[in-house]
């Protein structure tokens, strides 16, 4: 039997530490009486505290797939296998990671390794297909500037999906495909998304008969100046904490394209 | 132990080139991997018409982002109402020595690129943070022209990346880089992006150098527990003015050119030439750091040698 009904999910990407925005984001969804939270990977990574992440998780019921980064922690890698290519980048990522793999525990990083890689459902008669970077690739950056249509066409193609949504790049898009389907990079939970800005995003997927298909990009406020005093306290670095405060990124930028790069101040 | 040469599948046809104005180029660079200069007319320009017909080929194969090179692409008449044609379709980055940019040129690129969902990125070569580093390389005046170029950008409101052949050796390369931000910096470039490449003993470079010797090669058990994504040719084809050739350094192999249509052209390839080496040691060297391929050899360090 077809329901009547609106279906509604929330999806989250990239939590880096940042549990501080992601109880804002759980306590928002809840509150728009969501049917499921999934998050799309990247539990840890630049903020502080990673262990304080799972129990909201758990509590919530969250539904998670595995990111680079849980990849990364779950088997104790040497890196977070990011996609960095500035040695800036990756000095930063390096510390970052070093941080979080060893204020992980062990029941954590066990649970980080027993992710899928992807999370399949049904919205309404719509066949979603959730992952980290791409279907076909864990760290696969996709873009809104670098990112075809028609790639995007062969991958819904290719992967059985009429909504494909995605994270990793950090920056929310959303794109219309061929034959009423859509791709959604769903932004992250854990930084700014280098506009200026402090707050976080995450994405409402919902359907209803009525209006078919609906993607709402939520903004989500947090103390911010709470999650940098405690960065601090962590000794992570200073621009880090400059990202929190100001909305602004200072690192990760070789990996912008050209579109991206200039929306942003540095 | 196996010597013989491994061979590339191609996984998915993610970057198409274009060789758009062929070997022909204002410059005689000594390092050019495939002798380019003002008299090597050996490939031809490619036509709007061309470019146009492959890029609607390219849309039933998902291609994701679209590259042109030279010769210096500038050159080709067409190349305006290429780039403006190829933001219809993705991405486009254009590599150019940015000597013979025309401010009516990128005012239309400009206008192009906003207008469009999709990224124009220019890479601009200089091989050197001064002229006492680059002219020897590119000829002389090329660093002040190129540097001239480049600010043109910048005023037009292109983030150029700067790429530069490593032409230095490895010890020298943070004060190198360095020196180099710093010198955009002060011509007016505020957040300058760099890519530096390694330098491929053929074509003009095998006689600046020494070439390849014959141990300089892949081989089957050089594959193990390798990501074979790193190879450009495992993820790129490059259409000339002759047909479609595996890669953007190999044309001038015979063996290079594997059909005349991009579905054709998917075969797999024999990985036998010296600047396959180079390739499989330092990874992804074509591509923009965006599209994210160099991923793996440089967070491994594990192939670098």
């Amino acid at each position: 039997m077809i329901s009547t009904s609106t279906i509604r999910v929330a999806c989250f990407g990239g939590i880096y530490n940042n549990y501080l925005a992601l109880e804002a984001a759980i306590r928002d969804a809840r509150r728009r009486g969501v049917d499921a939270i999934y998050c799309l990977g990247d539990m840890g990574a630049f903020g502080p505290h990673p262990d304080r992440v799972f129990p909201l998780l758990d509590q919530h019921g969250v539904i998670c797939l595995q990111g680079n980064y849980d990849d990364s922690i779950g088997n104790d890698l040497d890196n977070c296998q990011c996609g960095y290519t500035d040695p800036r980048d990756n000095y930063f990522a390096q510390i970052s990671y070093d941080y979080t793999l060893a204020n992980t525990s062990g029941a954590n990083r066990q649970f980080l390794r027993g992710l899928p890689k992807q999370i399949r459902f049904s919205l309404g008669p719509l066949r979603v297909l959730l992952c980290h970077g791409s279907p076909r690739k864990v760290n696969e950056f996709l873009w809104e500037s670098t990112t075809p249509t028609h790639f995007l066409n062969m991958l819904a193609d290719q992967h059985e999906a009429d909504v494909i949504a995605a994270t990793h790049t950090g920056i929310k898009w959303q794109r219309d495909l061929s034959d009423g389907r859509r791709f959604v990079n769903v932004g992250v939970l854990g930084r700014p998304e280098n506009d200026g800005q402090t707050n976080v995003w995450y994405t409402l997927l919902s359907h209803s008969p009525a209006t078919g298909l609906n993607v709402e990009f939520v903004p989500i406020t947090y103390d911010h100046d709470r999650l940098a005093e405690e960065m601090r306290q962590e000794k992570l670095p200073d621009e880090f904490i400059e990202a929190v405060l100001t909305g602004w990124w200072t690192t990760c930028l070789e990996i912008l394209p050209a579109k991206e790069r200039k929306r942003g101040q540095f | 132990m196996s010597t013989t040469a491994p061979t590339i599948a191609l996984s998915h046809l993610d970057h198409l080139w274009f060789q758009v104005a062929g070997t022909l180029c204002n410059l005689t660079c000594h390092h050019c991997f495939i002798s380019c200069s003002p008299k090597n007319n050996a490939f031809g320009f490619l036509s709007l018409d061309e470019v146009k017909r492959r890029l609607e080929e390219s849309v039933a194969l998902g291609v994701k982002e679209y590259y042109f090179t030279g010769g210096e692409p500038f050159l080709n008449p067409d190349m305006v109402p290429i780039l403006v044609e190829t933001l219809h379709y993705g991405p486009a980055t254009v590599l150019t020595n940015g000597t013979v940019l025309k401010d009516e040129w990128l005012d239309t690129l400009a206008a192009a690129e906003r207008a469009s969902l999709y990224s124009l990125e220019f890479r601009v070569s200089i091989d050197g943070f001064s002229p006492e580093t680059n002219d020897p390389i590119r000829g002389d005046g090329t660093f002040a022209r190129a540097l001239r170029g480049v600010i043109k950008l910048v005023e037009h409101g292109f983030l150029p990346i700067i790429t530069a052949a490593r032409t230095w050796p490895d010890e020298q390369e943070r004060e190198v880089v360095g020196r180099f931000v710093r010198v955009l910096q002060d011509a007016g470039y505020s957040r300058p992006r760099l890519k530096i490449l390694p330098t491929l003993r053929i074509g003009a470079e095998q006689q600046r150098t020494c070439g390849y010797d014959e141990t300089e090669r892949v081989t089957q058990d050089m594959m193990t527990g390798y990501d074979r994504s790193q190879l450009v040719c495992e993820h790129s084809r490059i259409v000339t003015d002759r047909g479609v050739h595996v890669c953007p350094i190999l044309i001038e192999s015979p063996d290079a050119l594997l059909d005349q249509t991009l579905a054709a052209a998917g075969s797999p390839y024999t990985i036998q030439h010296g600047a396959c080496f180079t390739c499989y040691q330092y990874g992804a060297i074509c591509s923009n750091a965006s599209s994210g391929f160099e991923t793996s050899a440089n967070l491994s360090g594990g192939q670098r040698t």
